[in-house]
């Protein structure tokens, strides 16, 4: 067998087995991917919505918030998988099946693409399921066939980035609680100091910069410009320029944290 | 062509000048070792002594600061790979995957050894069986007892039946009877011509399983042999009788010269290797006057041998 071949097999081995483990999980993963985004839809949407919609001004177009809020909701439910993604590789670290696998002939990065893969597999499914809420909620997108496969694009390229930074937050905790709590700043407070809720220029002078430069926001824009008509502006650039730097980073971030082995 | 083979040896491991500090702390300080194929091997020490450290170097999973080391002919800086494809480790903690059943662990780690799939459920329905764990093969580890999940952990270790075992501490934390259950499973694959490097922390165990012992302390190995060897090294088993004052305590050292006495804290030690049988004789010779305190027998430890090969006189323990 050649090198790449025992790579695939490796990689496709780990993949099985987070794929067991998110069935064996699945209500909770229910929980925690879908019915929290749904209930942030609801909340801003139904309660909030109103208010926020008529203070959106120009940036509604005309439309109901629905039209202006899912794109910042699907983002969030990308987000939202963070949390037990870094949890499962802290798990594998702590429980010492990553040392484990460290004394065993296995392909270096297989178990990491396992989680990596799984966890974008659940955030693409996740973010499928809260669109069809959307829609039943009375969300009408005006995305032709080809904006779709351009939101399908950046979801995925953004699941992919995240994926890899809550691998790599996993594999440098050393505890669930401690995972938990260091994505917690990737699915809440990043969302809120985007443009998900409302548009970043009219935030406080202290955070309007940072609101709108940070990568939330740009993928949220170019999601948003996709499945509603506002101007894109150059953000789907922008955006897969942001996911292939966290990618990046995070990749190599994991892979030496992943070399160091459990502490 | 592949030029690597094994070279021709006995030898499953040997260990030159072992060193690894970690800041400040020294936790080897220059160790050798050498293991013959087929033997089993404790290191046997107290918590910190260094013992998970040299498995973990040897293994793979950390590199040494200084010396050298073959595993089963490979040297293992430079071809780590291969010392993991003839390897098998069982950690401290349990590495088993909860989320999966029995049977899914044992195919998990056939799968990453890639063998075949009919060899890979023969594999696992074997050990299974072997293991005890046939009632249990489709539940997850979270039903199962401290001694069944340490049996599915071994069992996963050698799904790809590794010609070397590293067994960190098989038994500590066990009852009794699975820790009878675990020497036994030990002795199985030592018949099978398994070698075997184990730490422990009891005398017994080492005792019990070992071809030869090494005692390691404070990162450095203080005594190596066989456990026959060892043993002639530390006191015996002794009597220790403790009395309410001195007077009492100098009657009893006339009666049982070969005591050695502690005025100091009325206590008259008396060597005791024939068992129930010298007991009784000693008490014979003690007669009905002499008031005891206390009575206590004590066969040779770990502290034992620990005071012993480290040339420190032998702790007076608490109760």
């Amino acid at each position: 067998m050649s090198a790449l071949t025992i790579a695939a097999q490796d990689s496709a081995t780990m993949l099985w087995r987070e794929i067991k483990h998110s069935i064996r999980l699945l209500r909770l993963l229910i929980v925690s991917a879908i019915l929290v985004p749904v209930v942030m839809l609801l909340l801003f949407d139904y309660i909030l919505g109103g208010t926020i919609g008529r203070g959106l001004g120009d940036a509604a177009r005309g439309a109901p918030y629905i039209d202006y809020l899912v794109a910042g909701i699907l983002v969030m439910t990308v987000a939202g998988g963070c949390g037990p993604t870094a949890i499962n590789v802290t798990m594998d670290m702590t429980g010492g099946f990553i040392d484990r696998i460290r004394t065993m002939a296995v392909t270096r990065g297989a178990l990491l693409a396992g989680h990596v893969g799984v966890s974008v597999l659940r955030m693409l499914v996740a973010t499928a399921a809260v669109t069809g809420v959307a829609l039943l909620l009375g969300f009408r997108p005006t995305a032709s066939v080809a904006d779709w496969f351009a939101v399908v694009g950046i979801v995925a390229a953004f699941s992919f980035a995240l994926a890899w930074l809550s691998a790599a937050i996993g594999l440098v905790t050393n505890s669930v609680a401690g995972a938990n709590g260091s994505t917690l700043p990737l699915s809440f407070l990043l969302p809120f100091l985007s443009s998900t809720f409302v548009p970043a220029g009219s935030m406080p002078a202290g955070v309007r910069w940072f609101a709108a430069n940070q990568p939330f926001t740009a993928v949220v824009d170019s999601l948003r410009a996709l499945l509603t008509g506002a101007p894109a502006g150059n953000s789907p650039y922008l955006a897969l320029a942001w996911c292939a730097a966290i990618a990046l980073v995070s990749y190599l971030w994991a892979q030496a944290a992943f070399r160091r082995g459990a502490r | 062509m592949n030029t690597l083979t094994s070279p021709e040896t006995r030898t499953a491991v040997s260990v030159t000048g072992l060193r690894k500090t970690y800041g400040e702390k020294v936790v080897l300080d220059g160790v050798d070792l050498t293991i013959g194929e087929g033997e089993v091997f404790a290191l046997l020490g107290p918590n910190g002594a260094g013992k998970t450290t040299i498995v973990r170097i040897l293994s793979t999973l950390i590199a040494a600061d200084a010396g050298t080391a073959r595993v089963m002919g490979y040297d293992l800086r430079s071809h780590a790979a291969r010392v993991r494809a003839v390897i098998g480790v069982t950690g401290q903690f349990s590495a088993v995957d909860n989320l999966l059943t029995g049977e899914e662990n044992l195919f998990l780690m056939g799968r990453l050894l890639h063998l075949p799939a009919t060899e890979r459920r023969a594999r696992a329905a074997e050990l299974l069986e072997r293991f005890d764990l046939v009632d249990v093969t489709k539940q997850t580890p979270a039903t199962y007892s401290g001694g069944m999940t340490r049996r599915l952990d071994i069992a996963m270790t050698l799904m790809g039946r590794p010609r070397l075992i590293f067994l960190d501490e098989p038994t500590t934390g066990l009852d009794p009877r699975s820790r009878q259950i675990m020497w036994q499973l030990i002795r199985d694959l030592v018949a099978e011509g398994v070698t075997i490097l184990l730490t422990t922390q009891y005398l017994e165990e080492a005792d019990q399983l070992a071809d030869r012992i090494a005692v390691l302390d404070h990162g450095r190995i203080v005594a190596e042999g066989t456990p026959e060897e060892l043993k002639r090294r530390i006191p015996g088993a002794h009597i220790r009788l403790r009395f309410a004052d001195i007077s009492s305590l100098d009657e009893a050292a006339r009666e049982l010269r070969e005591g050695t006495r502690d005025d100091e804290k009325l206590v008259l030690r008396v060597p005791n290797e024939g068992g129930v049988r010298s007991l009784r004789d000693v008490l014979a010779r003690l007669g009905d006057d002499v008031a005891v305190e206390d009575l206590s027998i004590h066969a040779p430890d770990l502290d034992d041998v620990f005071f012993a090969v480290t040339g420190n006189a032998s702790k007076e323990k608490s109760q």
